[in-house]
Formats: C-alpha cells, structure tokens, sequence
C-alpha cells in the first residue's frame, strides 16, 4: 500500500471557522476515496492564523521563522494540496495569498491540488474560478476540475455533501495516480561550474 | 583569524532625533570609521557599493584610496563590488591600481547587487545576473594573470591583445570573495577558482548559512583546492553592546524598530534569536560569535556591520572601541583554541607573494618545466 500525504491549508480567521469545517469535510471526503482506491493517508493542517504574523515577517525580512519554515517544507513534500480561503472582496483573503507568496519557487509545481472556498453568499462563488485557479496555475500546481464553494446558506441546504463527495473522489483520483516530482534541489546537486560558463 | 567592520554606506535619518546625516557627513564618517577600525586593531575594512539613494557608496575605490593614505596595517575590502554591472576591465584597472597605492592591503567581494534598477541603468539586465557574475568574473581573472588579452563574451565589446595597467603589485592579483546570500551558483563560482566565499549571513538564520557554506567547502574539496576545511569562508555579523545588557537593548531597540531591512517586522528579541544580530554585553557578542564555527567550521574572517539604522558616529565609534578592547582580543584566543592545523589563514598579499615566490623556484628548480 502506498501512503499518500495530505496538507491541508485553511485560511480561516475565526475558531471555529467554516472555512476549517470545509476544509475537513474535503479532508475526510477525499481521505475515505484514497483508501478506498489504493493506501494509507497522512494529513497535516496547516492554519495560516497560526502564522500570521510569521508570514509578515517573512514578507520584511526574507526568510521563514522556525514553524513557518515546517510548514513550507510540509507542503512542499506533499502528494496533494487542500486549500481552502475565504472570499474577502472577490478573491481570496490576504493571509492566504501571503502564504503561497513566501512559498520557494517550484514549491507545489506538479501537486495536485482541491480547492475550497466560503462567503456568506453564494454570489462570491466564481471567485474560485477567476482567482484561485489562475494563482494555483502560476503555481504549476495540477488543479482538479471540481472546486467546492460553501456560502453560509450551503450549510443548511441540500447537496453541498455531495458536492464535497464528488470534488474529494475526483481529487483523490488524481493524488493516487500522482508519480511525486519534488523540485531539484540546487544545494543538492549544484550546476557544475562549467556549465554555468557555457550557458553564458 | 581576520575582523573587521563593512559598511552599506546608507544615509538613514536617526530615529530618536529625527536628523539626517548629510552625503558629506556620511562620507566622513565613513572615513573616522575605517580609521577608527585600525586604531583599535581590527584587520579589514570593506565598503559597499550602490548607484541609488540613500547610499553614497558610488565609488569605493576612491574612498578606499583616501582610507589607505590615511592606514598603515588595515586591509581595504569591498562589500560588495558589482561584477555584474561594472565592466570587468575597469575593475581589474581600478583594484590594481589601489593595490599599489595600498602597498597591496586590498582585497574584494564579488557581488550581483540587490537593487534591480541598478541592470538597467548600466545597461544590463537583471534576469543575466547569474551569467553576468560568471563571465565578467572569468574576464577580470585572466586580466589580473595574463597580457595581450584576446576575448570574446556576450556582455561586452571583444578585446584584441589588451593589457590592463597597472599589472597587480608584485604579481599576485588581489584576493577575492565571492559574496551570496541564495545563490549556489556563486558558492559554485568560488569554489572553482578556489577562492574565498562570504556569507552575509546578518539577516539570515544560520541553518541557510550553514547550506551555503556546506555547498561551498564541498565543491572546493571537489575542485582540488586542498581540504573541504581549507576554503576560505567568511562571515558576517552585526552587534550592539553595552556593559550591561538592558543597557544595550534599550538604546539599540528604537534603531532596531525601524531599521531599513527588517525594521516593522519581526520583534528584537526573535530577530536576535533568528539571525547573528546580538545585542547586549561584550561577554554575550563573545559567546555567540565564538560558537559560529560550530556550525561552518574553522572560518577566515568576520565583519561587522556597525554603522546602520541612522546610529550616530559618536556611537558607532564607541561600537568599535568596545569591539576592538573587549571583544576581538577574546575572540582571536578562542578561536586560535583547537583550530585544526590544516585550516588555513585568509590570504593576504604577503601570503600570496610569497606563494607565488616558492612556486616560481619549483619552476625554475625543474629547469623551466611547471610543476
């Protein structure tokens, strides 16, 4: 059996928020589809409240404080990307932005990636659409197809469980078909030097 | 074991009174800190380079020049030289001829530069910055070591037996550090000419100093040069100090707070956790900075940076007497303590003659063969 990493990243800001609660329900949906496929699940939840203030410094100083640092190395190893904002003036919040700012160059290129999001109305919804996928496509990130967008009206409603269903069987498809391609690691494996001088 | 102190050369309004230094004022006292750095028995002074406000560090061999007449033992440095942006011709012209002027104190830190602007304003662009480095840099390296120079680049016009003057003062060209913060490509650069590597680790945490160095000794080893514990590596470092430490923390910290860099951001106590920023009693700059070499190995030279945020002089000289009196003649000990012997000195010009002396016997001893 193979064991599949999970990171989940929520953008949340209050606890508890619905941007968690989507956030574990797609978590669960798509752990129960990936054992059901082929293996084991680790998940990791990453909350970027937690880092809040790390993520500012890291914007004014350049580099990462120690659990900060954890969670950049957490996402980068992982086999698939949970993330989940919610919508603050039509896109998503700036904390979560922040976050995949400071993230190394190739961090999650390849990772497949579900997106989620929350608003207290459905009219938000397209945010996903026209402000998510392109970030996550800059990123070189493989987002699945279906995105779950919960408004606060979804929670008392029919078919946002099976929307979820659907989004964590497809994304897990796609983790488990997944072959993990971890950006090279320049300290690693450094470009002889000269090569460096016939590439000038 | 090499101390000394670099400078940015910015002009940074001082935050408890609000003045602004003028350029003229700011020059000079960049030239009562060089002096002060000898007086005390530091042995380097290296100052930076910018083309943009708020630095007036346009032209350091012009400075480092009027530094030298003044100086009997300081090494003069920079911190850094602009390989990509500055014509490689002129360099080895310049630093050959402070060489001489110097009685051979110079030495230089290659550098990219940090300011984008700076590309295009000398014509260049940023996004070669790398390649720049690489073949401006391996110009400058025949310049120093060969006449009637035939060259052809991508950067610059091609040479036809060119000769730059003057030739380097009794031979050995200055030495040079190649100084990166991120970029393995340049730890890589230094270690194929087997020479030094700067980390200017100020603002940094140490596991990312410990990667770059690691990548350097590494590679110097593969290239030949002698042992992974024979590259020659420094480091930077920046303090505050007072004999008391709550002393030292409530003078630095309105300086701290809004510092260029990371003022606004991250508190002075985690920054000082974080990076080999230290401020409080001489005793703790001792303790932190004699532990760096657990975690790069036996290194070559320290600097300091001393003269930031808008300090005033008169303080930033105190810094240095401080330095000088109670913390350099502690360190030199502790770090003479179980240095392996094969950790060499960093090199300087009599070192480098008089290699250049004994290698030339060995030539003639085999009858004109290289050995």
């Amino acid at each position: 059996m193979t064991t599949r990493s999970l990171v989940i990243v929520s953008a949340g800001l209050s606890e508890p928020s619905s941007t968690r609660r989507l956030a574990d329900r797609l978590t669960a949906a798509t752990t129960a589809a990936l054992r059901d496929l082929d293996g084991r699940v680790t998940t990791e939840v990453i909350e970027l409240r937690a880092h809040a203030h790390d993520l500012t410094d890291h914007l004014l100083t350049g580099f990462a404080g120690e659990s900060l640092q954890q969670a950049k190395d957490a996402i980068a190893a992982a086999d698939g990307v949970i993330a989940v904002t919610p919508i603050f003036s039509a896109s998503y919040s700036g904390l979560f932005k922040t976050f995949f700012d400071v993230l190394d160059d190739g961090a999650i290129e390849g990772t497949p990636v579900l997106m989620g999001a929350t608003a207290g109305t459905a009219r938000h919804s397209l945010a996903l659409e026209h402000a998510l996928r392109p970030l996550f496509s800059y990123l070189k990130a493989v987002v699945a197809p279906s995105a779950v967008f919960a408004a606060s009206e979804d929670w008392g409603a029919d078919g946002l469980g099976a929307r979820i269903d659907r989004a964590g069987r497809g994304f897990a498809a796609l983790v488990a078909a997944h072959e993990p391609t971890h950006a090279a690691d320049p300290f690693a494996d450094p470009t002889p030097f000269a090569q460096l001088l016939r590439s000038g | 074991m090499q101390f000394g102190i670099f400078s940015v050369g910015d002009i940074t309004p001082d935050p408890t009174t609000g003045r602004t230094p003028t350029e003229g004022e700011r020059i000079q006292a960049m030239i009562a800190i060089a002096l002060k750095a000898e007086e005390v028995g530091l042995d380097v002074f290296a100052a930076g380079e910018h083309h943009n406000p708020p630095f007036m560090t346009s032209s350091p061999t012009t400075m480092l020049g009027y530094i030298a007449a003044q100086t009997e033992r300081l090494i003069l440095s920079t911190a850094t030289t602009l390989i990509t942006t500055n014509d490689p011709v002129k360099i080895a012209e310049d630093y050959a001829m402070l060489q001489h002027l110097a009685g051979g104190r110079v030495d230089l830190m290659m550098g990219r530069g940090n300011t984008g602007p700076v590309y295009p304003w000398f014509g260049k662009d940023i996004r070669d910055g790398i390649a720049l480095a690489v073949e401006n840099y391996a110009l400058l390296h025949r310049l120093w070591r060969e006449t009637n120079v035939d060259w052809e680049g991508r950067f610059r016009t091609p040479l036809q037996s060119f000769t730059s003057t003057p030739r380097p003062l009794d031979g050995p060209p200055p030495f040079v550090w190649h100084g990166s913060i991120r970029s393995p490509e340049i730890a890589e650069q230094a270690a194929f000419y087997g020479d030094g590597f700067f980390h200017n680790n100020i603002f940094w945490p140490m596991r990312h100093t410990k990667q770059m160095v690691g990548i350097y000794r590494e590679r110097f080893e593969f290239y030949g040069h002698g042992g992974a514990d024979q590259a020659i590596v420094g480091l930077g470092g920046q303090v505050f100090m007072r004999d008391n430490s709550q002393d030292a923390v409530r003078e630095f910290r309105p300086y701290f707070d809004v510092a260029p860099v990371y003022g606004h951001g991250p508190s002075l106590e985690d920054f000082t956790a974080q990076t080999p920023l230290t401020v409080g009693s001489p005793q703790q700059v001792i303790e932190r900075y004699a532990a760096m070499r657990e975690h790069v190995g036996d290194y070559q030279r320290q600097l300091f940076l001393m003269d930031h945020a808008g300090l005033p002089l008169a303080t930033v000289l105190d810094q240095i007497e401080i330095l000088g009196a109670e913390v350099v003649p502690v360190l030199r000990k502790e770090l003479a303590r179980d240095r392996p012997a094969p950790v060499p000195d960093a090199p300087t010009h009599a070192m480098l003659k008089a290699d250049q002396t004994s290698r030339q016997n060995v030539f003639t001893a085999n009858g004109g063969e290289r050995p």
